[in-house]
């Protein structure tokens, strides 16, 4: 569980373009969540993953996940229950190492990187059926550099990577907003089937209202550093992407444009 | 003959050097200045060593310590205390000036002509005869190379070539970075101090003098290494490093023969380095990098 309590935080203190964004922002995510969480730019939803991952500090308040304050856990340490997956492709595996090194890395997180053999022969066979899961080909590529692949294949090995070990949240970050739409839904699948069997506790932020409606239970709408829609069950599924745009245009409104 | 070994010996030597210069530039992308003191502190540590009549063997491992210990300096003033990259090498570089001073006893010249080195005392050196020395130094770029290549494929060298690749990478997995990168200073300048003391072994002297333009020599040697041999893939890019710095090494001794003076071997250092960076940029088009 992850409970954001009171949370303040302003961009640019002191200068002219001082932001408050988050003001006594406060959020529960219960475990077995998956959050769909939509809203236009500048809204604080990549924010809010930034502040829960220790990518940004907060100004006040409390961070708790699993009944921990983290807010003094340096952000890799945070990475040891959480999994994330960024907007850009490249973000989520090493160019220049093959495929079968990146798998080796993820399959060792959360263990010590000492110095027995980096790609263990044992488990090559385990990690070419995690890669046929994805129907790409990639468990025959073994040893291509990650870096030669396509924005889709990087962002699907970066998913399954992400989920190689064991986590309690997955945040996705529009982690399938710079793919094109047909690889887009692959992800998207692809990350419904992870979610489900591991049973991870999910924050997908996306721009994509359709995914936002067909995937998770739950969804929250920001705007301006609050949570402005949040519904989840019957009442999300009932919802449609036109209640989501009549929604978004009366924001607009209200702020004249 | 005699050029073409003089030529190999003191390729071998900066090859060890070219090696940790592999480990920032290429894995690490850090520009790491440290090298042209960390270079003389290796020569300097032997120097003192052997002088006092130690084993001359112990001066390899006790210099490749000491080196460590510089990397770590950089290491730590550029992670712990936020100094840009290039800053904390030359940070490091200032200091360690003054304390190859300390360790040299204070003169800026140390002669170690009459004492026993690493080469005079190696159990083959009468059958190897002017071979001899060549032969050493190939066997210790040659192992310190295979060392390098088998530390790069254990899981704290994956670390090492993520963070340099992508450290977005190593936070994922719950692994600082910047413990990671620190883990790769320590080695690279432990690589290059290795490389001062098996030059101060063969020069028989120490000079406080011998580390300047240091780094322009490794950058030099990895870079032609990687350039020429990029196309072949079979081969390791510490071999190519090691390579590289032969060529280089050729290519300076040509200059002098061709009628240049000693002490315009800066200029030539210099001058090459820029020829080699320029002609990189002609070679690397058309290729992806």
């Amino acid at each position: 569980m992850i409970e954001l309590k009171n949370i303040y935080k302003t961009y640019g203190r002191g200068t002219v373009n001082e932001l408050s964004l988050f003001e006594n922002f406060s959020l529960s995510i219960n475990d077995g969540d998956f959050i769909s969480v939509v809203g236009s730019n500048g809204s604080g939803k990549t924010s809010m993953l930034n502040m829960i991952c220790g990518s940004i500090p907060i100004d006040s308040g409390e961070i708790i996940i699993n009944g921990t304050d983290v807010n003094k856990m340096k952000e890799f340490r945070r990475y040891r229950k959480i999994g994330r997956v960024y907007q850009n492709p490249a973000m989520g595996t090493c160019p220049s190492m093959t495929i079968l090194e990146n798998m080796a890395m993820a399959d060792n997180k959360g263990k010590l990187f000492g110095l027995t053999p980096g790609t263990p022969k044992k488990r090559i066979p385990y990690y070419k059926e995690l890669l046929s899961t994805l129907g790409l080909g990639l468990e025959n590529k073994l040893n291509v550099l990650v870096g030669q692949l396509s924005g889709g294949q990087r962002q699907a090995m970066a998913l399954l990577m992400t989920s190689m070990s064991p986590i309690d949240f997955l945040i996705l970050d529009e982690h399938t907003a710079a793919l094109d739409p047909k690889t887009a839904e692959t992800i998207m699948r692809l990350t419904d089937e992870i979610v489900k069997e591991k049973g991870l506790t999910t924050i997908m932020v996306t721009h994509n209202l359709l995914f936002s409606l067909e995937y998770g239970n739950r969804l929250i709408m920001m705007h301006e550093g609050e949570a402005i829609l949040d519904i989840s069950g019957e009442e999300k599924k009932n919802a449609s992407t036109d209640d989501l745009l009549a929604l978004f245009n009366k924001i607009s409104l209200e702020r004249g444009n | 003959m005699q050029l073409l070994i003089s030529v190999l010996e003191q390729g071998f030597i900066y090859a060890i050097l070219a090696l940790g210069v592999y480990i920032t530039y290429k894995i690490l992308d850090f520009p790491d200045l440290s090298v042209d003191s960390s270079f003389p502190l290796g020569a300097a540590v032997t120097a003192c060593l052997i002088t006092k009549g130690v084993n001359p063997y112990i001066t390899l491992p006790v210099s490749f310590f000491a080196g460590a210990l510089a990397g770590l300096a950089t290491g730590i003033i550029h992670v712990k205390f936020h100094i840009r990259d290039l800053l904390s090498g030359i940070i490091t570089m200032t200091v360690l000036y003054s304390i190859n001073l300390h360790i040299s006893g204070g003169v800026a010249n140390v002669p170690i002509f009459s004492n026993e080195n690493i080469f005079s005392a190696f159990p083959l050196a009468d059958k190897l005869g002017k071979f001899n020395t060549v032969f050493v130094v190939f066997l210790i770029a040659v192992f310190a190379k295979l060392l390098l290549d088998a530390y790069l494929k254990t899981k704290s060298g994956y670390l090492l070539r993520a963070a340099g690749d992508n450290a977005t990478v190593v936070t994922s997995l719950a692994k600082d970075s910047g413990t990671v990168k620190i883990i790769g200073l320590v080695i690279a300048n432990a690589l290059v101090s290795l490389s001062g003391c098996v030059m101060c072994n063969q020069q028989r002297f120490f000079d406080i003098s011998m580390g300047t333009g240091t780094i322009v020599i490794g950058l030099a040697s990895v870079i032609i290494g990687t350039n020429l041999f990029k196309r072949l893939t079979f081969m390791k890019a510490t071999t190519a490093a090691i390579i590289g710095s032969v060529i280089y090494k050729a290519c300076v001794a040509i200059a002098i023969s061709m009628g240049l003076k000693s002490m315009d071997m800066k200029l030539i250092t210099g001058i090459l380095f820029l020829i080699i960076l320029v002609a990189g940029q002609f070679g690397g088009k058309g290729k992806n990098d």
